[in-house]
């Protein structure tokens, strides 16, 4: 069984590298924005496995933390993009 | 032999073994699928299509078989990862859905394989709606 985990981290590490990629190369800023999104996830399903590993519970809690960081990193981009600006002073 | 069957837990152990096998078998691979795509898929669109969808399904199968190793094997019931399952369903399609909309309204090209885009005319659309409004006043 412990084995079994190690190959699953092994090939989600190797999706994490292909992630990276993109993350590097992605010709506009919406591409690496993407890239980060996924990359984001793909963290998290890491660190599930990393205490699958380590037969710790305490990782459990980074889960909902990084999970809910990607997701306002992701919005924040989103409108920074759209608007140019993320904090809008002027009500409408 | 009858007495390792006794309780029933032996039987009850493999099952859930094979369970979290199946599970994080398929997020794996959901995860791989999601890498494939974004370094193979020609434009943001169909990048972010890749990202939000197959990535949600890996990671949500991922954290299921976490979930219930540590239900069954440890006797953890951990109620943030119900959290955070629940969390990443509903947030991850609406990161992807921003970040098109953001990207088609900073003015990126659709790839040239592309056969039909509906964003346009429906910007043309409220555009015009907005114009006639003003005029009105």
């Amino acid at each position: 069984m412990m084995m079994f985990y190690w190959v699953a981290l092994f090939i989600v590490s190797i999706s994490f590298a292909g992630l990276l990629f993109r993350l590097v190369k992605g010709p506009t800023v919406a591409d690496r924005v993407v890239a980060l999104d996924a990359i984001g996830v793909t963290l998290v399903s890491i660190v599930a496995l990393l205490s699958l590993i380590i037969e710790t519970e305490f990782f459990l809690e980074v889960i909902l933390l990084m999970s809910i960081l990607s997701f306002i990193g992701t919005a924040a981009f989103a409108k920074f993009l759209e608007r140019g600006e993320i904090f809008n002073r002027d009500p409408r | 032999m009858r007495n390792s069957w006794r309780e029933g837990r032996f039987s009850i152990e493999i099952l859930v073994d094979i369970l979290i096998i199946l599970l994080i078998s398929t997020g794996v691979l959901f995860s791989a699928v999601t890498a494939l795509g974004l370094i193979r898929l020609p434009d943001v669109y169909t990048r972010t299509h890749a990202a939000s969808k197959s990535s949600t399904l890996g990671v949500l199968s991922i954290l299921l078989g976490t979930f219930v190793h540590f239900w069954f094997n440890e006797g953890i019931f951990n109620t943030q990862m119900v959290i955070a399952i629940a969390f990443l369903f509903i947030t991850q399609p609406v990161a992807g859905h921003l970040i098109g909309r953001a990207a088609y309204m900073t003015g990126i090209k659709v790839a040239e394989e592309t056969v039909r885009d509906d964003m346009g005319p429906a910007i043309e659309k409220r555009k015009n709606n907005q114009q006639e409004e003003l005029e009105n006043e």
